[in-house]
């Protein structure tokens, strides 16, 4: 069971009321692999994605992370059990950081895993330095929040993922509510982790990035998967009406 | 007035002394209050809710008259002072309720969710996420509160404790000064509360997000 997907969504569906945001979408994604999911807003993907930590919960469907099933149904206590520890093993990175603004960059890093994995405050300190350093911002460590750049509170806000060791990251338009001259050091710190082949789904309105770092897209639109394959094949030559469409208007203006 | 002063001085300090255990009693009571308001538990909401609509809904008076005269009748016997300490620390507990409570959640949604998928716990999300971004939304709104409760003291006058407001009327009687007695007992009340904003200040400025 080697080829076993790290992520396995089967038949995701949900629903407000009478308005279905996902309908019976599956996906599988490997270990190592990179996907990153484009469409127009409304188009259910972020709710696809906080579906994977259950962030967002179905309102049918399965999500499995390796050999676990995030959206197990338990009685509400085992669940909660249950959701912290798998949550442990899948970092998330929002549009809005989420930087906790009360904490300095080190304890921002260090919260989790001080509180979770037991681990010693000279155990933490290396974990804060060696994440940091990753991210470029080893030198912002004693700063807080509020004293960053937007694109510096989002490289934080990666490290202090990473810092729990993920074994997927998730980014929910990670680059959106960044001033244009800022974007490129956050894509830049995500394509190095594309480097070391960290598992990451991506949700995203950069078709270039999406283009150059992923090793799938998914077009989605009106809840369901409309397309999906190969950056090449899906920004070159997307084979269905509505991602042309959406193609067009989106890379219009676009470099 | 010279001769009167020493007296207004130890109403002052009963005053005080209201003032801080009824603040004291308050801040439990809202803490209380707001953590039934936001349970997962209905019957808890409920009881949070009905708590802070009589309250509110009630005369701050009727409710110190129903604590100390009307108590007897079922079994509460109580000082004045204990009375007045207990219907004023009830009364401003539910006002605090709502300020605890609109601080929680005014708290940047986000950031729970943030703590959240770190693999955090409801309980440690509220403890080490939270609440320390709330403790700084709600010191100013709870200095509100102390203010109106402060002056709210002057209440149990009608109880006869022996506090400012009290002791002005009876010096009325003696001195047939009501303007001097009154002024001194309503400047003293503006020290009292001065000060106070001045402390509230001060802890707000202390916690502020660097």
């Amino acid at each position: 069971m080697s080829d076993r997907p790290i992520i396995d969504i089967r038949h995701a569906a949900k629903s407000y009321g009478s308005l279905e945001v996902l309908k019976d979408i599956s996906l599988q994604v490997q270990t190592g692999q990179i996907v990153a999911i484009i469409g127009p807003s409304g188009s259910g993907k972020s709710t696809l994605l906080r579906a994977i930590n259950d962030l967002d919960p179905l309102s049918s469907g399965e999500v499995w992370l390796d050999d676990i099933q995030v959206n197990k149904a338990l009685p509400t206590r085992q669940y909660e059990t249950h959701i912290n520890s798998v949550r442990q093993n899948i970092g998330m990175v929002f549009q809005h950081f989420n930087l906790f603004p009360h904490l300095s960059v080190r304890d921002n890093i260090t919260l989790a895993p001080k509180m979770l994995k037991g681990i010693s405050k000279a155990e933490a300190d290396q974990l804060a330095v060696e994440q940091l350093n990753k991210v470029g911002l080893l030198d912002r460590i004693d700063y807080y929040p509020s004293q960053l750049s937007g694109g510096q509170k989002q490289r934080v806000a990666i490290a202090r993922a990473l810092a729990m060791k993920p074994k997927v990251m998730l980014f929910d338009e990670a680059t959106s509510a960044l001033d244009p001259e800022l974007v490129e050091e956050v894509n830049l710190v995500m394509k190095q982790l594309a480097e070391e082949h960290m598992t990451m789904i991506i949700v995203t309105h950069e078709m270039g990035f999406a283009q150059d770092v992923c090793d799938r897209v998914l077009f989605m639109d009106q809840g369901v998967v409309v397309e999906e394959g190969p950056p090449d094949v899906i920004f070159r030559n997307p084979a269905n009406e509505r991602t042309k469409n959406f193609l067009r208007k989106h890379l219009k203006g676009q470099h | 007035m010279l001769r009167v002063f020493p007296f207004f001085l130890q109403a002052a300090w009963v005053t005080i002394q209201l003032s801080v255990l009824s603040c004291a009693m308050g801040l439990v009571c809202g803490a209380l209050g707001a953590a039934a308001r936001l349970s997962r538990s209905p019957a808890l909401r409920f009881t949070g809710a009905t708590y802070v609509s009589v309250i509110r809904g009630t005369p701050a008076l009727i409710q110190v008259f129903i604590l100390y005269f009307g108590g007897p009748q079922i079994g509460i016997q109580l000082e004045a002072f204990e009375a007045g300490v207990l219907a004023l620390g009830f009364n401003i507990g539910a006002y605090m309720t709502e300020t605890m409570r609109g601080a929680i959640i005014s708290v940047d949604r986000g950031q729970n969710e943030a703590a959240r998928t770190l693999g955090l716990s409801r309980f440690e999300t509220f403890r080490s996420v939270i609440l320390p971004q709330a403790l700084r939304l709600m010191i100013r709104p709870l200095g509100v509160n102390i203010n109106a409760l402060i002056k709210g003291t002057a209440l149990v006058a009608a109880i006869s404790v022996v506090e400012l407001t009290y002791t002005a009327q009876r010096y009325i009687g003696s001195t047939y000064k009501p303007f001097e007695m009154f002024f001194l007992a309503g400047s003293i009340y503006m020290v009292i509360i001065y000060v106070t904003g001045l402390g509230v200040s001060w802890l707000d400025r202390r916690v502020a997000l660097k």
